[in-house]
């Protein structure tokens, strides 16, 4: 592997934009760094070398003609999870539904990344439809844990977390909707945001739950990550719940947090989210970035959020719910699989022949699920009761959020888990998603940054933190100064220690 | 095989009917109804689609304005209050022209609830007709049947889809049900969607049509034994496509449940349809599920909130109303009841109006709509206003009488070469050399024949009998083809004649 | 309080359009009757009060002026088609009016 693919985005920025290195230079060292490991880490269902290095030419030419560049990150590598649209690529969602699916248009979301010059690699892997925890609901396989590869990378957005640790982008963008960026980041040891409800547009983006949904950064440093959403970020006509407000100051945020210190802020540690259920590991790494907290001089309070403990199945109504709505549209009659049309069957037939074949099991066991709670005669015991544990989840945050600044819990009570270790259990995949949800729910911003490894298995740990709607820049400029002070501590930054991959792959 | 059907007058001894009537009418918005694509009619099938009407993954719906304001004009017409808030709900089903899967639409929270419209009757009467709700929703793409007969569904080997229509803007508007009708039930659906119909047009939001879909109509029908207060099982009949149609699709039903009913049977709930061949409804496939449509909000898009300031100033723009357009010609008019009636029936009040715009005296004007031109299309079996003469061009005629150039023979001559499509009443006079002779050397030669022809007569007006000169300006007129100017006729026999 | 049958699973796929097989019957009514009973507990919160929220951010009134854009052409429309003819998604035949 190379110096460059070490390096953080901002910093590949930088030297790209003083034309100390080309951005033709790294995407060739990425894309040599995924020729190298990507067999083992199963990150991506697509690359496309050529488009990347015509992008990265085009960014490297306008330099150049002594342009300035067009974007921060102009130049710079990502990954994109393939549940965004591209015209050039395909789009299939981790699913055999949509195998080969050619769009006919790019989310917003790729448009901009192409607008700022951001150099597109490729589409990576996801449970299918960003239903699960673990990326083995991929009807591709499963992506691996490059920080061992006997583990899954999270999920849903388990190939784009993946993809940032093993070095094989130094930027990448998932979706979150209940957990699918935090939870992967957690357990890959990299940064992940999930931004404020309508804070990055959706258009485009495949929806699992539209009400939960929303796209942000996967990155490996808290700055890379602030750059990258203000890129993605902001006001799209096209998404009706699309906020038509200025991104919040998310990079200056990231900026003045690297700076170090968190004298006056209120930072409220939430009850609920402790206890049973949680890996010892992850409770002590989660108290020793508390204490790292307190050093930087932030105020800790306790905080109880008593609805949280209904975030879980309220979630697990409402998505399923949205997905059952969402997903119908797959029919085999205008895109992706047909099945069983041999000319006799009728339309109908065909449909539940395509669905049946083309969906996984647990997009199978959602949709009915969520068809189930929609139903005539459940609807208000199922669906409207969630709706109004959410009112209570909202009225929560709300409460917390006067006595503290920012909240903050472990992002997922584990480690990351074996490959195979919850496939059967589909509940206790569920609580993957636990501290997550109730983010999702209430449409708030939250993040993970990494919080050192957990001492019982040596795997990652991530610390989530919450911050009201559009105060993302609140949960950056913690993120940021935790991530300063910790990495001061260990002596580098996390991802240093993510094993040889080249090693193993070979 | 042929439902029997029980004779009307006999079910109206038994049965009171209630009617239910749901229209959809497709605005004629320069956009769909949640993206922008042109809303027109007839292009090459699936050229006017973009992601989000296709259903394309990843696309999402943004609601057109001009479409909620043209749903709170007709909320307003009808008379229905304006919800403060209100919001979008998923309808769930499966069809192939659904390009989602589901359709957007209003559910339990619509934009306009509680109206009224009056409707007139025959008999000069007024109906009026609860509305229960008007709200928006998206309309589904088209499905051409290949392999079977004629387009039908049924014998089909495969179907073709477009999606041209898919995502126009459609508002449905639902009556309260309509009891207390009796034997006018079919008059009423007809009078009630033809009322709709104009007041749409007034309003300028639809093309009203129904042939080409814009206007479409779905009747609810049950029967309720007399005494009774609870309604019976109803049928929906769909696929009616004309206002004839809406009467005969109610009244068929009527003889139709009325014979179920009478030899001990029992209504299926279920959606019929109607065909306009045989005037006949049938039933279709039974579906395996009930429906179950599973709606919940439409999480993509977010709630409405028309404020005082808004619906206030879409009020100010409500044109003239049919209703208060009809008083007010009248008293403008000088009609009696009675005129009015015809007037309205004849379906001529806005072609008389214009006429009237375009200079005639209301009195001709009328004249000319309700006699002649509606006698013409009777005679052509097309709508008074398909005839191919404007009320610009009958407005020209009457002129043409008033000045004398034409007697009202030679104007019904004109009035016949204009529908003949010989151009302009002038072209046509003409060409045909129409003019009322008033030349005095042409006429007085013809008045010296004629008088010569019948010295008898010409001794008798000689005499003073001076109503004898009827018979010589006759014989004129007769001589001239009814060109002469028949007054100036009769001055020159007198004249001649002068004792 | 749940206990989904085996019919009632059979009927949720109906509803959904997916043939689903007999073993899955077995497994499906299995797996959606343990996450039922435990998505259950948000019907024993008390709630009466509580206005449901279906959108967490609080917008409203968001509207497009009625301007044409250009869409898709046909051929991108029907570029992902299984099947076409004459400009159109050819489908299996539909046995039914909607």
């Amino acid at each position: 592997m190379t110096g460059l693919t070490q390096l953080s985005a901002a910093e590949l920025a930088g030297r790209i934009h003083r034309r100390e290195t080309s951005a033709v230079e790294v995407t060739q060292a990425y894309l040599d760094r995924i020729g190298a490991v990507d067999t083992a880490v199963r990150a991506f269902l697509h690359t496309d070398a050529d488009g990347a290095l015509a992008a990265a030419t085009a960014v490297d030419q306008s330099l150049q003609r002594g342009d300035a560049p067009v974007s921060l990150l102009a130049g710079v590598p990502l990954a994109l999870k393939d549940v965004f649209t591209t015209v050039d690529m395909p789009t299939t969602c981790g699913s055999r539904i949509l195998q080969g699916w050619r769009p006919p248009y790019d989310a917003t979301v790729t448009r901009r990344l192409r607008e700022a010059g951001v150099v597109i690699l490729g589409k990576t892997n996801m449970d299918e439809f960003a239903m699960g925890s673990s990326t083995e609901n991929s009807a591709y396989g499963p992506t691996r844990n490059p920080w061992d590869l006997d583990r899954v990378p999270g999920g849903s957005g388990g190939g784009s977390a993946a993809a940032v640790a093993a070095f094989e982008a130094p930027l990448a963008v998932g979706t979150d909707t209940g957990g699918s960026i935090r939870q992967p980041s957690a357990v890959t040891g990299t940064v992940g945001v999930k931004p404020t409800y309508g804070g990055v547009s959706r258009y485009g983006l495949v929806a699992f739950s539209s009400s939960l949904d929303q796209g942000g950064p996967v990155t490996r440093t808290v700055l890379d990550a602030a750059l990258l959403h203000e890129v993605i970020g902001g006001h799209d006509p096209l998404d009706s719940t699309s906020i038509d407000a200025p991104v919040p100051p998310v990079v200056a945020a990231a900026r003045a947090g690297a700076t170090g210190e968190l004298a006056g802020v209120r930072i409220g540690v939430v009850s609920e989210f402790r206890g049973e259920g949680y890996q010892p590991g992850v409770l002590r790494a989660f108290e020793t970035a508390v204490d790292r907290l307190r050093d930087l001089g932030a105020a800790v309070v306790e905080v109880s959020c008593p609805a949280f403990d209904h975030a879980l199945p309220a979630y697990y109504l409402i998505a399923p719910s949205e997905c059952s709505s969402n997903l119908a549209r797959f029919d085999g009659m205008r895109y992706g699989l047909r099945c069983g049309d041999d000319g006799t069957r009728s339309a109908e037939e065909v449909m539940s022949l395509t669905r049946e074949a083309g969906f996984g099991p647990e997009v199978k066991r959602r949709i009915m699920l969520g068809t189930y709670a929609l139903s005539a005669g459940y609807y208000d015991a199922y669906y409207g009761q969630a709706q109004k544990v959410r009112t209570l989840i909202i009225r929560d945050f709300a409460a917390a959020f006067e006595q503290a600044d920012v909240l903050i819990s472990p992002t997922t009570p584990t480690t990351a888990f074996r490959l195979g270790e919850r496939v059967d259990d589909p509940l206790a995949m569920y609580l993957s998603d636990l501290c997550t949800i109730p983010s999702n729910l209430a449409g708030n911003a939250a993040l993970s940054v990494p919080a050192g490894l957990s001492d019982d298995d040596g795997l990652p740990v991530g610390l989530q933190v919450m911050a009201p709607a559009m105060a993302d820049d609140r949960a950056y400029r913690v993120a940021a100064a935790y991530e300063a002070a910790r990495d001061a501590a260990d002596g580098g930054p996390l991802w240093c220690r993510v094993p040889d991959l080249e090693a193993v792959s070979r | 095989m042929t439902a029997a059907l029980m004779d009307y007058d006999a079910l109206l001894d038994r049965f009171e009917p209630v009617l239910g009537l749901e229209v959809h009418v497709e605005l004629s918005t320069a956009t769909k109804m949640f993206c922008s694509c042109a809303n027109v009619f007839g292009a090459p099938p699936n050229t006017h689609v973009c992601p989000t009407c296709l259903g394309l993954p990843g696309s999402l719906p943004v609601l057109n304005r001009a479409a909620v304001e043209s749903v709170i004009r007709i909320g307003l017409a009808l008379n229905c209050s304006i919800a403060p808030w209100c919001r979008f709900a998923r309808k769930n089903y499966f069809y192939p022209d659904m390009p989602k899967n589901f359709q957007v639409s209003q559910y339990d929270e619509p934009i306009a609830v509680h109206g009224s419209l009056d409707v007139q009757l025959g008999d000069g009467s007024t109906f009026t007709v609860g509305i229960e709700r008007a709200h928006m929703e998206e309309d589904t793409g088209k499905s051409l049947h290949v392999g079977g007969a004629t387009g039908r569904i049924h014998g089909a080997s495969h179907s073709l889809l477009d999606y041209n229509r898919a995502g126009v803007p459609l508002i449905e508007i639902v009556t309260k049900p309509i009891v207390g009708t009796g034997a006018r039930a079919p008059e009423v659906a007809r009078a009630y969607v033809t009322a709709l119909r104009d007041l749409l047009r007034a309003l300028g939001v639809s093309d009203v049509r129904m042939d080409q879909g814009s206007l479409r109509c779905d009747a609810n029908v049950s029967l309720m034994p007399h005494g009774s207060s609870v309604f019976g099982t109803r049928t929906e009949t769909k696929n009616v496509n004309s206002l004839r149609s809406v009467e005969r699709a109610v009244r068929y039903e009527m003889c139709r449940q009325a014979a179920v009913l009478a030899s001990g049977g029992a209504i299926v709930q279920e959606t019929r349809h109607f065909d306009e061949a045989s005037g006949t409804t049938s039933a279709g496939r039974r579906k395996e599920t009930s429906e179950d449509y599973r709606y919940f909000p439409e999480p993509d898009l977010v709630p409405i909130t028309p404020s005082d300031e808004w619906v206030d100033k879409l009020r100010a723009t409500l044109p003239e109303l049919p209703r208060q357009r009809r008083a007010r010609v009248q008293a403008e008019w000088g009609l009696s009841d009675l005129e009015l009636r015809d007037l309205v029936n004849a379906g001529a009040l806005e072609l008389v109006a214009a006429t009237v715009d375009a200079g005639a005296p209301p009195a001709e004007a009328r004249s000319w709509w309700v006699a002649y031109l509606t006698q013409q299309a009777n005679s052509r079996g097309v709508e008074l206003t398909e005839l191919t003469i404007t009320p610009k061009q009958v407005a020209r005629v009457i002129a043409l009488v008033a000045e004398g150039a034409l007697t009202n023979n030679l104007a019904r001559q004109v009035v016949d070469g204009v529908l003949a499509g010989e151009g302009e009443p002038d072209d046509v006079v003409a060409a045909h050399s129409l003019a009322v002779v008033s030349d005095d050397s042409a006429l007085t030669a013809a008045v010296e024949q004629a008088l010569a022809a019948q010295p008898d007569v010409a001794a008798k007006i000689r005499g003073g009998k001076v109503a004898a000169a009827g018979a010589i300006v006759g014989a004129v007129m007769k001589a001239t083809g009814g060109q002469a100017n028949a007054q100036r006729v009769r001055e020159l026999v007198l004249a001649r004649c002068a004792p | 309080m749940p206990t989904i049958s085996r019919d009632e699973v059979a009927h949720l796929a109906r509803l959904a359009r997916l043939a689903v097989t007999e073993e899955e019957l077995a497994l499906f009514a299995g797996q959606l009757d343990v996450i039922l009973t435990s998505v259950a507990r948000v019907s024993e919160v008390a709630v009466e009060d509580i206005p449901p929220t279906s959108h967490a951010i609080g917008l409203e009134d968001v509207f497009r002026d009625d301007v044409p854009r250009p869409g898709l052409t046909q051929q991108q429309a029907l570029s992902g088609a299984y099947a076409t003819e004459d400009g159109r998604f050819r489908v299996p035949r539909i046995l039914d009016e909607s």
